[in-house]
C-alpha cells in the first residue's frame, strides 16, 4: 500500500469554486503528474474551510500550511517550491494585514483559534465524494455501535443528556422531539432532513452537505433506528446543485457498502434514503409546508396539531430536523451525551455554526461554542469591521431575526439571551452592518423578502406584511408621518401574534428590533426628511455648486428624466421636484460640481 | 472504494485500516522525518532518500510519522540531510545513503535509539 507523504487539500465548496478552485485542482493534478510526484502526493478536493472570502483555499499536509487566494498560475510555483523543494511559499500565506508577519499554519490563524468544530469536524478535511475518507475519520462507527449494542431508547436518552436543540432556529430539544415520534403509533415512520436553507446570507447547511454529507446521512440513520423509521427524505433546495450532487454520490456509496438498504450490518434494521429537490419557495422550510411539497402538493403550511410526530408525511409519524442538528448526532452517540453537554451554557449546549457575512473583514463559516459573545465572533474571529469603519448593528437569525447593537455585543450567545433581546438564534445567519447602513432600509429589505415569500394562505401574513412594507416604503421615501410608526408597530405585533406559521410569526422581527433600537433613525426619515446613513435615495438631494460649474451641459445631456434645465450661457440647475436621485449627473460631472446630501 | 459489503463493525474497521493512507499525512504525526530538498540536497540524491523513506514506512506499515521536506540549511557538503524529530529532540543525519534509511527508521523512528555513526547534530 503506497503512503502519500503529502496531501494537498483544495477547498471545493461553493465559495471557493466560484473563485476558481476547480481550475486550481486541475492545475495541481497536471503539474504533479508532470513532475513525477503522482505516487507521493495526493490531491484532495474537500468541502468548505469556512474562510470563504480568502478562497480558493489550499492546505498542504503534513505541515498544515495554509494558502489563500490561490490561482491556477500559482500552482507551478507551489509544486516546485513547497512540494518538491520543501520551501513554503510565503507570498500566498495568510496575513493579518500589511507589515504583519504571515501566519503559515492553519491552526494559528485567529479566524480558527476560537472555533470549536463538531458539526464541521470533517468539513475542509476530507474528500466528501469518498466514503472511505469519512470511515477513516471514524465515520459510521456510531451507527455500528448503536445498531449492535444500543437499544433505541438508549439513543434517545443520550440525545436528551446531550442537551442538543434544533439548530434550524426553533431550538426545541431534539431528544424530546424524538421521543414523541418514537412513542407515536404507526407501522410506517419517516425521518426528514430539512435542507431548505433559504435565509439571505446563510450557508451553514449547504456547507455541511457539501463538505461532509455522510455525517448527515449517519445522523438520520441513528434517528431512524431510535424512532423506528425505515425511510427518510433529505429536502434540499434546488439552488444547491453541488450539495445535491454530493448527497447523491454519498448515498450511492453508502448503498454499495450496504450501509443503506436492507438488514444493515445484520442488525435487522433497514433504511432507505431519498433526496427531494425543493423548487425555491422559502416557506417550504416550514415543516408542514415541506412535507406537503414532498407529497407533491403545493408547499403551504397547515395548522398544528396534529404535529408531524403523530401525523406527518402521508399521515405517518414523522420527525424533521435540520441539517446541522442531524450532523451533530453521530458524534453525540460516539462520545456520549455528557461530552456534548460539557460545552455551551446551562440551557444551550454544544456548538453552533454561523455564517458570518456583511461588512466584516473575514466573511465565512464559523463554528463556536454556545455562550461565546457576539464581540468575539465579529471582532476576534471575523477580524472586525471592513475598512475599519464603525460597527453599527448585527442582524442575527435572517429575515426572522432581529438587529442587535453595540450594547449587546457582550451578550453570551444562547437561545434564551437572543430571544430576550427580540432576535432569535435562527439558523445561524449573522449579517454585520457598519455606519453606512440605514436600519430602516435593512428592515425594508428583509420585509420585502418575507413579503414576497409569504405563501398567502393566512390573512395576517399575506396582508399584514404587504402593508408593513408599504409603510416602510413611505418612510424611506420621506413621506412618512409619526403616526405611521405606531401603525407599523401595531401591525407588526398583529402579524407576529396571528400568523399561521413561523414565516409570518417571525417576519416582523427585523422591523420590531430596529424600531426598538434605532427609533431615532426612523424619526429622522420622517421629521427631518434625511437618512442619517445616506443610503435612502429618495431622501438625498442633488445640487449644482455654481462656483465649480463650468456650464458644459454634460449633466443635462445625461439626465434620464431631463430635469436639469438651463443652457451654456446662463448655466444649469437641478429641478429637485422632478429629480429621481439616480446619481447619473453626480457620476458624469467632470468637475465634481454636483453635491449630494 | 473496495467492493464489499459492511456487515459488522469489524468490516468497517477493516476498511478504516486499509484506507489509512487517506488520513496518515493529514494527522501530522508524533514523529517527523524531514529531508533537505534544496538544490544541493537534490543533487546529492535526496529524492532517492525520500523515496526510500516512503517505501520503508509503507513496508513496515508505520503509522503516525509525518514526512516533510525543507530547503537548504547551509550544510551543503553533508547533503543529503535527514532530520528525525522524536520526543521533542531533533537529530540531523548527514550524507545519508538509501541503504541507511531502514536502519534509521528501525533504530530511531521505531525504537528511539539515535544512530550515532550517522548523526552529525542534535538539538533538544
Amino acid at each position: 500500500m503506497p503512503i502519500y507523504r503529502s496531501h494537498i487539500l483544495i477547498c471545493g465548496g461553493t465559495g471557493c469554486t466560484s473563485s476558481g478552485a476547480a481550475e486550481v485542482t486541475e492545475a495541481f493534478k497536471k503539474t504533479i503528474t508532470e513532475k513525477g510526484l503522482a505516487d507521493e502526493v495526493l490531491v484532495v478536493p474537500t468541502g468548505c474551510h469556512g474562510m470563504c472570502e480568502m478562497g480558493p483555499i489550499v492546505v498542504v499536509y503534513p505541515e498544515g500550511t495554509f494558502y489563500c487566494r490561490v490561482q491556477k498560475t500559482d500552482v507551478p510555483e507551489l509544486v516546485e517550491e513547497h512540494i518538491y523543494k520543501g520551501r513554503p511559499v510565503q507570498r500566498l500565506m495568510y496575513s493579518g494585514g500589511e507589515d504583519v508577519p504571515v501566519i503559515p499554519h492553519y491552526k494559528e490563524i485567529p479566524f480558527y483559534g476560537k472555533q470549536h468544530r463538531i458539526a464541521l469536524k470533517n468539513c475542509g478535511y476530507i474528500n466528501p465524494d469518498n466514503i472511505d475518507e469519512y470511515i477513516v475519520r471514524g465515520g459510521y462507527e456510531a451507527l455500528g455501535k448503536a445498531l449492535l449494542s444500543m437499544k433505541p431508547e438508549q439513543i434517545i436518552d443520550e440525545l436528551k443528556t446531550s442537551g442538543l436543540r434544533g439548530r434550524g432556529g426553533g431550538g426545541f430539544p431534539t431528544g424530546l422531539k424524538w421521543s414523541f415520534c418514537a412513542s407515536a403509533k404507526g407501522k410506517k415512520k419517516y425521518v426528514i432532513c430539512n435542507a431548505d436553507e433559504g435565509d439571505p446570507g446563510a450557508f451553514m447547511d449547504r456547507s455541511i452537505l457539501e463538505g461532509d454529507p455522510h455525517c448527515v446521512i449517519e445522523g438520520m440513520m441513528l434517528g431512524a433506528y431510535a424512532m423506528g423509521a425505515d425511510e427518510g427524505y433529505i429536502y434540499c433546495r434546488a439552488e444547491y446543485p453541488l450539495a445535491i450532487q454530493r448527497l447523491k454520490t454519498a448515498i450511492a456509496q453508502a448503498e454499495e457498502y450496504g450501509l443503506l438498504g436492507g438488514n444493515i450490518m445484520d442488525s435487522g434494521f433497514s433504511f432507505t434514503l431519498h433526496v427531494k429537490e425543493g423548487a425555491g419557495a422559502f416557506v417550504c422550510g416550514e415543516e408542514t409546508a415541506l412535507m406537503a411539497s414532498i407529497e407533491g402538493r403545493r408547499g403551504m403550511p397547515r395548522p398544528r396539531p396534529p404535529f408531524p410526530a403523530n401525523s406527518g408525511l402521508w399521515g405517518c409519524p414523522t420527525n424533521i430536523n435540520n441539517v446541522e442538528t442531524w450532523a451533530n448526532v453521530p458524534q453525540i452517540i460516539s462520545h456520549g451525551g455528557a461530552w456534548y453537554a460539557s460545552l455551551g451554557t446551562e440551557k444551550s449546549k454544544g456548538t453552533k455554526v454561523f455564517a458570518l457575512t456583511g461588512k466584516v473583514k473575514h466573511t465565512g463559516l464559523v463554528e463556536v461554542p454556545m455562550g461565546i459573545t457576539l464581540r468575539e465572533i465579529i471582532f476576534e474571529i471575523g477580524g472586525g469591521i471592513l475598512n475599519d469603519k464603525k460597527f453599527k448593528a448585527v442582524q442575527i437569525g435572517g429575515p426572522s431575526g432581529g438587529c442587535l447593537t453595540e450594547e449587546h455585543l457582550d451578550t453570551p450567545v444562547s437561545y434564551e439571551s437572543l430571544t430576550a433581546l427580540g432576535a432569535i438564534m435562527g439558523s445561524g445567519g449573522l449579517v454585520v452592518m457598519d455606519e453606512t447602513t440605514c436600519m430602516v432600509d435593512v428592515a425594508k429589505f428583509f420585509l420585502e423578502f418575507t413579503q414576497k415569500e409569504s405563501c398567502g394562505k393566512c390573512v395576517p401574513c399575506r396582508e399584514g406584511t404587504k402593508h408593513m412594507l408599504l409603510l416602510l416604503e413611505k418612510i424611506t421615501g420621506g413621506k412618512g408621518s409619526m403616526e405611521d410608526l405606531d401603525t407599523l408597530e401595531g401591525l407588526a405585533n398583529m402579524v407576529k401574534e396571528m400568523s399561521l406559521c413561523g414565516l409570518g410569526q417571525t417576519a416582523p422581527n427585523p422591523v420590531l428590533t430596529t424600531l426598538r433600537y434605532f427609533r431615532d433613525e426612523y424619526e429622522a426619515h420622517i421629521r427631518d426628511h434625511t437618512c442619517p446613513a445616506g443610503a435612502c435615495a429618495a431622501l438625498l438631494e442633488y445640487r449644482i455648486i455654481p462656483e465649480l460649474c463650468k456650464k458644459c451641459g454634460i449633466c443635462a445631456k445625461n439626465c434620464p428624466v431631463k430635469c436639469i434645465p438651463g443652457d451654456r450661457n446662463t448655466g444649469y440647475r437641478i429641478d429637485t421636484d422632478r429629480c429621481i436621485r439616480c446619481g447619473t449627473c453626480f457620476e458624469k460631472c467632470p468637475f465634481g460640481a454636483i453635491e449630494k446630501k | 472504494m473496495t467492493q464489499m459489503k459492511i456487515k459488522s463493525l469489524e468490516d468497517l474497521r477493516r476498511i478504516r485500516e486499509s484506507s489509512r493512507d487517506l488520513s496518515s499525512a493529514r494527522s501530522g504525526g508524533e514523529t517527523v522525518i524531514i529531508i533537505g530538498m534544496g538544490t544541493c540536497g537534490i543533487a546529492a540524491g535526496a529524492r532517492d532518500i525520500l523515496a526510500e523513506v516512503m517505501a520503508e514506512l509503507s513496508r513496515r506499515n508505520i503509522d503516525g510519522v509525518a514526512v516533510q521536506t525543507t530547503g537548504c540549511i547551509g550544510m551543503c557538503q553533508d547533503e543529503p540531510l535527514l532530520d528525525v524529530i522524536r520526543g521533542g529532540q531533533r537529530v540531523t543525519y548527514g550524507r545519508v545513503k538509501p541503504e541507511d534509511v531502514p536502519t534509521i527508521i528501525a533504530e530511531h523512528v521505531v525504537n528511539g535509539r539515535v544512530v550515532d555513526k550517522l548523526a552529525i547534530g542534535r538539538a533538544d
